[in-house]
């Protein structure tokens, strides 16, 4: 009788990879600082120019964007094994195009002012590099919930900066916060007729005799303006990180 | 006339770089010297140039209610207008790779990436919003496509001369370039309200 030796198959457990580890945290909080990918990785200027003039467009914007890098990351990372290469390109644009178009769809529906003056730049996310970016990058070659954070995460860094120059240049051009939303703040006034301002730079009332003379910066209405400061963030983000310096 | 005009008012008053700041990221990645930025600015005019005229064909015969379809199908206008864009730029890639082998080895990445250059697709969302015609569309993909490429070139020329100067180590490079734009932007918004069709009628 031939001895037989029952051998078990070597069985490895995977460990299960916890839902939000350490290694999805990264994903999102890198985009904030070190990987921005406004202000390191240069991605996605062209819309962060022309709607921080007003800081709720910018709101409506970031939200836009979080919304189609986070979801066509997810969708391309689970087709990412089956697309031919000479189609890449074409699918990954047909699947941000639905999405934007989704996006203007919902805008136009619920939301028809913010629509309005957005116009162009919704169907300009399609050609955000952010996204085909992110895309290419990191969603063609992981696996579809780490692409996912992965885009939420840069559509967040990008939707800080936009945040970030969009208050500046409202509040130092215009005066206001939120301007044209239902939570309106007024910040600085220059006259007197304008009550609710916190802060009323005309000469005459009491506590503006202070700040008395300022009237509302219109550089900060400029585009221009926006890439000045995200210039200078540029620069203050590198002081910091000496290793980002160009050394050309 | 007209077509003059708007070739005009494309290439200079609204600029699509310095006055809607569009096609950015292309922008500041390849003004590094002015060879590249040549050849991309050459691209980039060569593709508005033919996909203007055969994005107003697709919006105008196909996706419009009076179109052969019928049907108001302009939401499709997005997904239609980029794959026309990126089988253009397919098609200049393999032309620029049989004409100037040097000039497709050292444009690299950026030639694929004048598909999702913002100013290609806002070009043409700008044409639908402003309802050119036919010969108007391709004079202003032309005009826009012009502007642009002076815009490249005058950028990268001053970041080659630039980098001899005494900028602070943090603003080198990338800060400086945004910088530059901005006021580049500001000399071009003096230009802004001219309008060459009251100027030309005026003689």
């Amino acid at each position: 009788m031939a001895e037989t030796t029952a051998t078990t198959p070597e069985v490895t457990v995977k460990e299960k990879e916890p839902l939000f580890g350490k290694a999805e945290k990264k994903l999102l909080l890198d985009p904030l600082g070190d990987t921005n990918p406004i202000t390191i990785q240069v991605l996605g200027i062209c819309s962060a120019l022309a709607v921080t003039s007003l800081v709720y467009p910018s709101v409506v914007m970031a939200i836009a964007v979080v919304f189609v890098c986070g979801f066509s990351s997810l969708f391309t990372s689970l087709v990412r094994n089956k697309i031919p290469k000479q189609v890449r390109m074409i699918v990954q644009l047909v699947i941000i195009a639905t999405l934007v178009t989704i996006v203007e769809l919902t805008l136009k529906r619920f939301n028809y002012p913010i629509y309005k003056q957005l116009s162009v730049y919704i169907g300009l996310i399609i050609t955000n590099c952010i996204v085909m970016g992110r895309l290419e990058a990191y969603a063609m070659a992981n696996r579809p919930w780490r692409a996912f954070v992965d885009g939420l995460g840069n559509g967040v860094g990008y939707g800080v900066i936009l945040i970030i120059v969009a208050v500046i240049r409202e509040v130092f051009g215009k005066g206001t916060l939120f301007a044209g939303s239902p939570i309106q703040i007024n910040i600085i006034g220059a006259s007197n007729d304008e009550i609710g301002y916190l802060i009323n730079t005309a000469a005459e009332s009491g506590f503006g005799s202070l700040f008395a003379g300022y009237y509302n910066n219109n550089l900060m209405v400029l585009p221009a303006a926006a890439m000045f400061i995200i210039g200078v963030l540029i620069w203050i983000q590198r002081s910091y990180r000496p290793t980002l310096v160009d050394v050309s | 006339m007209e077509l003059f005009n708007i070739f005009i008012k494309a290439a200079f008053i609204e600029n699509l770089v310095l006055a809607y700041f569009l096609g950015m990221c292309s922008y500041l990645a390849v003004s590094k010297t002015v060879t590249t930025a040549f050849g991309l600015g050459l691209a980039v005019i060569f593709v508005l140039g033919i996909t203007m005229p055969i994005n107003w064909i697709i919006s105008e015969w196909l996706l419009s209610e009076n179109g052969i379809f019928g049907m108001d199908l302009t939401f499709l206008r997005f997904i239609l207008f980029i794959a026309v864009i990126a089988s253009m730029v397919q098609l200049v890639e393999m032309i620029v790779e049989k004409v100037s082998p040097a000039l497709y080895t050292s444009l690299g990445i950026f030639l694929p990436l004048i598909t999702v250059n913002c100013a290609i697709l806002g070009g043409s969302l700008f044409m639908v919003s402003r309802e050119y015609n036919f010969t108007e569309s391709i004079a202003f993909g032309l005009g826009g496509g012009f502007g642009w490429f002076l815009a490249i070139i005058a950028i990268a020329a001053i970041r080659e001369k630039i980098r001899y100067s005494n900028v602070p180590p943090a603003l080198r490079g990338l800060g400086m370039a945004f910088i530059l734009t901005g006021l580049m932007g500001i000399a071009f918004m003096s230009l802004m309200g001219i309008d060459p069709a009251a100027l030309t009628a005026g003689k």
